[in-house]
């Protein structure tokens, strides 16, 4: 990995708005060709670290470098190379779904006749052929998304960096995007992502950052975080709101660690079924329970003693 | 991609974009255009015009006919109307609304060239109206053809002024709050009253005449009369006029691009 280039550099990097932290010294290197994942609750400072990258918005203090260039002083160069894709799409709703796409590539110097087939090339990875007359604003919130995501990718970028871009879209919207997501993975687009969701990172990065409170809590591929951080299996029970504070008294021992969260009990273990069959031989009849492997969302759990949804 | 390219006359695409999305409503913005000069042609030249001249013994105003008199105002308050409507409401929805200032900053174009680029647009749609206001006029006889070019001048040097300031103020703002309701009663209105529109500034009482003295509609009026048919005005307040309408400018656009910078950081 380490022997690969280098796209975004960033050492000590702090972002304050007037006494508040938002990014405080922050430390990464995302590589070309990976998908590097800001994994944290909202208010962790991935937006405001993504702002960074998407050299808009310029640091208090530390060292960013985006394809080797300042971006402070040469954010339209270095923004050039970018594909962007806001939280909120920030699409024309007056203009035709084709007209947004155009439009767009125009900002960018790219001549129309080149566009014209570029339009046509996007549309189909966005499926949205059929929607090309269309308003951006009939557009489902899936279809939109994905038109946001077409529009960050007309200048053939080298990196596109992508803020939350499932937040709010059903299931099914959802895995058709992380579709096009993979493939775009598949053709070496380097990705950058914010997510809150485990589910996400773990789809999609080969490696991610773990931050909350402006600050890196841990760093790794999603395997080797949970690796790290959490045991293979992990059992969930549920005695009742009430009973789960007296309930995980009992279970003391039982797993390798124990967390007591408000509306259920987690056992982490290298053995699910064995752990649980144990509690119910016990004499603990738990409500509900579920054996289930580790997720990023454990890894949290350890890291800030809280939720990603805390 | 070609960088250098790509960071090239981005103001020129910015307005690109906006004429393009301007063009969808073309009907409006002609409409408006050519509504507003005939509407006045029919009442001011026919209805106050027919009577100053009656009263004034064929002499006009100021050696010229009334319609002649006013038309450097009329012009002049066209061209800042287009321009006005430019700035405001599309500035608000780049910044508050739908935020496409945003998107556009997430290109290689900078806050400079947006913020060039919405001035751009805005003086275009200002010479569009001032020119179709111009064609009715010239079209009704109103003003001789040589008047066509100064008249121009003096109305786009006003439209470049008000801009500016209009922009200033509007990128500062974070809703609109009837905002621009309030400028176009509070501000717009008194402007067209009080800038010697309808006669000359100084037949109003000495306390209302500064009213006009800061007015930009009132220095371009005068530079306009003074362009088209040589309304005696000494030297130095023709300077004053041109220099009121330009500074206007300058000083504007030194309060858009750190706004702009400010506001598509954040």
């Amino acid at each position: 990995m380490d022997n690969r280039e280098v796209v975004i550099r960033a050492r000590g990097l702090k972002k304050t708005y007037k006494d508040f932290a938002a990014v405080d010294g922050v430390d990464f290197d995302v590589y070309r060709g990976e998908a590097f994942g800001l994994l944290g609750p909202n208010g962790a400072g991935k937006s405001t670290t993504m702002k960074m990258i998407s050299s808009v918005s310029q640091r208090t203090d530390g060292e960013l470098t985006i394809l080797g260039k300042e971006p402070n002083t040469q954010g339209p160069e270095i923004r050039a190379h970018l594909g962007v894709v806001p939280q909120k799409d920030l699409l024309d709703r007056e203009l035709k779904v084709w007209e947004n796409l155009f439009t767009y590539g125009r900002y960018f110097g790219l001549s129309r006749k080149w566009l014209k087939t570029k339009v046509d090339e996007l549309l189909e990875f966005a499926q949205l052929t059929e929607k090309r007359n269309s308003k951006a604003d009939d557009l489902s919130g899936g279809m939109q998304r994905r038109l946001a995501i077409a529009r960050g990718l007309v200048n053939e970028p080298e990196i596109l960096l992508l803020d939350e871009p499932t937040t709010g879209l059903d299931p099914q919207a959802r895995h058709i995007l992380w579709d096009r997501l993979f493939r775009l993975k598949e053709q070496g687009v380097t990705l950058v992502i914010t997510t809150h969701y485990m589910d996400e990172a773990e789809q999609l990065c080969d490696r991610l950052i773990v931050m909350d409170k402006g600050k890196i809590m841990a760093e790794g591929s999603p395997a080797s975080l949970i690796k790290e951080y959490s045991s293979k299996e992990v059992v969930e029970v549920r005695f009742g709101t009430d009973k789960n504070e007296s309930a995980a008294k009992q279970l003391e021992g039982l797993g390798d660690r124990i967390e007591v969260l408000p509306d259920r009990i987690l056992l982490y273990t290298e053995k699910g079924e064995e752990l649980l069959a144990k509690i119910v031989d016990s004499g603990l009849n738990p409500i509900t329970s579920l054996v289930r492997r580790s997720s990023l969302e454990d890894v949290f759990l350890r890291l800030t003693g809280r939720t990603l949804v805390d | 991609m070609d960088t250098q390219k790509a960071i090239r006359f981005g103001a020129l695409r910015v307005a690109e974009y906006r004429f393009y999305s301007m063009s969808k409503w073309m009907t409006a913005v002609i409409a408006f255009g050519l509504g507003n000069p005939i509407l006045y042609l029919v009442s001011v030249g026919l209805g106050i015009g027919a009577l100053v001249d009656a009263n004034t013994g064929g002499g006009g105003v100021l050696g010229v006919p009334y319609l002649q008199f006013v038309a450097p105002a009329l012009l002049a308050t066209a061209a800042i109307q287009g321009v006005m409507d430019e700035v405001t409401f599309p500035t608000m929805d780049g910044f508050v609304w739908d935020k496409l200032f945003f998107a556009i900053n997430a290109t290689s174009v900078s806050s400079r060239q947006i913020a060039d680029g919405v001035m751009i647009t805005a003086l275009g749609r200002g010479l569009f109206t001032t020119l179709m206001y111009l064609g009715v006029l010239l079209g009704f006889g109103a003003i001789p053809l040589s008047s066509a070019l100064p008249l121009l001048f003096s109305s786009m040097l006003a439209a470049w002024g008000w801009s500016a300031v209009m922009l200033a103020v509007t990128a500062r703002l974070e809703n609109d709050e009837g905002y621009f309701a309030i400028i176009g009663r509070f501000v717009v209105a008194p402007m067209f009253l009080f800038s010697g529109t309808f006669y000359p500034l100084e037949q109003m009482p000495i306390f209302l005449q500064p009213l006009g003295w800061i007015s930009p509609l009132w220095h371009a009026t005068q530079l306009g009369r003074f362009l088209a048919y040589g309304m005696p005005i000494e030297t130095w307040l023709v300077v004053v006029h041109f220099a009121y309408l330009a500074l206007m400018g300058v000083i504007g656009m030194r309060f858009v691009y750190p706004k702009f910078a400010e506001r598509l950081s954040r």
